[in-house]
């Protein structure tokens, strides 16, 4: 157990049959998450983030669902489980985060029950255990007077102490893989900065593994260890945050750094843009995904479709032209934007 | 939720304790504010005491028959006058209200169990859902009077049977509100972040989904109620439901119609007590939405 990776998904493809035909959401995505380590996953709004995030948790409808691949977690398939199994997966080793922290909490109970009930599911405790743990969890993620909140319905409770209630709710079972689909979206900067730090803590204490859906780079600056850019349901650059940020090599990362507007800069300056926009799903060029929106395309680009290449570095990143790109703009131009 | 008092080993269940208590005080004076759900549920009250007190104390059983005495006008010995076999109405009304909200009870609490079933199932599992809702499309598609009489020509007339018919004819009416509030619910996030916690389909269905859609189903089953007091009472008018000599006040309002020119009591009586316990049915499940639904009562939350 010890020496295989806690996630390690192989080329999951995520296809939905629709009235449209077949569409694939995510097609081909590789990585892995250790203990202890975050893995950010970036991307703009479709580009399957959450459908990855969804197919680790099996949570899509099954019957218009097909997947390939394979996710391994702790050594198991877990496409290839039957869904009794995952039950006990759910919640237990793996957990899930919400982006919309306003409406993950059921209305009608209180938070306590709702944290209980994960916790009477998973690991067979009475109703009072259940309850002590439940306001355990609830005092680290900093919330104050946890005794007292438990018996508080989630409208009486802010954005941000809801979201700290879902990272208790998901934590109380102490699970090994924490997948925070966009936790700070919906939340202001100051909660944002403490809800990052909570789940940082927590996956200190817990040696959790955890995988942050962001599209935030700040986030991703902030807390995260290794990152994999998405476009278009393919990882199309991975990394150490400090390469990432330090050296970015394909077209797209390149871009998304260059459009992050800096403090110190020309305010007439025009902030840089990503030409053109993502290409639907169901309409996906043939060759290099980003080809159509990318100032270095070329033939080679359009027509051929390129691979996730492995770096000496530890870098992967799928792209024809990124040692040319490399050479003739180096690195520098990104860092000043950038940092 | 002021409550920062001396906190000690059993501060816990001392603090549940005041706060379940707050919330019930809270509840109560939400009721008592709310004059339409107050009105009819004292109305529910009148007729229900005098479904069970009117019987003891009337002098006279529903079927005991005083020929010489037919017809006979309001009086302090017959409160509501006789019928046309001299019968006193006044024990005919209360037995027929033990009757009326009797079947109306059960129809209500039936159709509630039933259409909850079918209701949240069908939402839940797509391909049930076809299914259930074409059969309800089709019940749906009869009136339900000439539904409730088809159903009584086949069973016979039995106030059991009139159960049955009625509860048929209403089950898609209250399984169609569940379905459509569980589908708005089943998409919700805290759905998807309960399965993401490993509940299982039937604990989501039971335990997530139920409690958010038993106010509609709570509010729909009043009206129910009613409709079923109604439909009962034109059963029997029809001679399709509860049997003479048995009292029911549909059946007496079919032997008052012959001699409605004669005998006003006789119409008025029974119909009076129909209009009455559909108007506190109503006026309850009015109240009742207007307290369940967590919009309105903001005002009364400091």
């Amino acid at each position: 157990m010890e020496d295989c990776p806690l996630l390690e998904v192989k080329e999951l493809r995520t296809r939905f049959s629709s009235e449209k035909g077949t569409i694939t959401a995510v097609d081909g995505v590789t990585f892995r998450v250790d203990h202890g380590e975050t893995l950010g996953v970036v991307g703009e709004s479709g580009c399957g983030k959450s459908v990855t995030a969804e197919s680790i948790m099996r949570l899509l409808n099954e019957k218009s669902t097909r997947y390939d691949g394979e996710i391994n977690f702790k050594g198991r398939n877990l496409l290839s489980l039957p869904e009794k199994k995952m039950l006990d997966i759910r919640g237990n080793e793996i957990s899930m985060i919400f982006q919309d922290a306003m409406t993950s909490l059921n209305p009608v109970f209180t938070i306590g029950d709702q944290i209980a009930e994960s916790i009477i599911v998973h690991q067979n405790l009475g109703k009072r255990e259940a309850m002590e743990k439940a306001v355990e969890m609830l005092r680290l993620t900093g919330i104050p007077s946890p005794e007292k909140r438990v018996h508080e319905y989630p409208h009486e409770i802010s954005g941000g102490m809801r979201q700290r209630v879902m990272i208790a709710m998901a934590l109380s079972c102490k699970p090994s893989l924490l997948i925070a689909d966009e936790p700070t979206t919906a939340l202001d900067v100051t909660i944002q900065a403490q809800i990052l730090e909570v789940i940082n803590d927590l996956k200190e204490e817990l040696n959790m593994g955890v995988m942050m859906i962001t599209h935030d780079l700040g986030v991703v600056a902030e807390v995260c260890t290794r990152v994999a850019v998405m476009y278009l349901g393919q990882v199309i650059e991975e990394s150490d945050v400090d390469t990432l940020f330090d050296s970015p090599r394909h077209p797209y990362t390149r871009g998304l750094l260059k459009s992050i507007p800096t403090i110190t800069g020309d305010r007439s300056q025009k902030l840089h843009t990503i030409q053109g926009v993502v290409p639907a799903l169901d309409n996906i060029p043939k060759g290099c995904r980003f080809a159509p929106r990318c100032p270095y395309a070329t033939d080679q680009c359009i027509s051929e479709s390129p691979l996730l290449e492995a770096l000496e570095n530890g870098q992967k990143i799928r792209c024809w032209h990124h040692e040319e790109i490399m050479k003739r703009e180096g690195v520098t131009d990104v860092i000043t934007t950038a940092t | 939720m002021e409550v920062a008092k001396p906190i000690q080993q059993n501060r816990l269940a001392a603090l549940e304790k005041d706060i379940k208590k707050e919330r019930r005080q809270l509840a109560v004076k939400r009721f008592f504010s709310n004059k339409t759900v107050l009105a009819g549920s004292i109305m529910l009250i009148f007729l229900t005491l005098f479904a069970f007190i009117g019987p003891l104390i009337s002098q006279f059983t529903p079927l005991q028959i005083d020929p010489a005495n037919r017809l006979a006008k309001p009086s302090s010995e017959h409160w509501f006058g006789t019928d046309n076999f001299g019968r006193d109405l006044f024990s005919r009304v209360a037995h027929g209200a033990q009757v009326s909200m009797g079947v109306g009870l059960s129809v209500a609490v039936l159709t509630a169990v039933i259409g909850m079933v079918i209701g949240l199932y069908a939402a839940y599992y797509s391909t049930l859902d076809h299914i259930l809702m074409r059969v309800s499309d089709a019940l749906m598609a009869f009136p339900d009077i000439l539904l409730a009489i088809a159903i009584m020509a086949v069973l016979g007339p039995q106030p059991v049977n009139v159960v049955i018919a009625v509860t048929l004819a209403k089950i898609p009416v209250v399984a169609r509100i569940v379905r459509s509030s569980a589908l708005v619910i089943k998409e919700q996030t805290y759905i998807e972040a309960m399965r993401a916690q490993g509940a299982s389909s039937w604990r989501i269905i039971w335990r997530h989904i139920l409690p958010n859609t038993v106010s509609p189903l709570i509010v729909q089953v009043t009206y129910v109620f009613a409709i079923a007091i109604i439909l009962e009472a034109a059963l029997s008018f029809l001679g399709a439901g509860v049997p003479a000599p048995d009292p029911s006040w549909g059946n007496i309002l079919y032997d008052g119609k012959i001699v409605i020119y004669n005998a006003w009591w006789m119409t008025v009586f029974p119909g009076a007590f129909i209009v009455m316990a559909v108007l506190a049915l109503n006026l309850f499940g009015d109240g009742l939405r207007d307290l369940l639904d967590p919009h309105s009562n903001k005002a009364l939350k400091e």
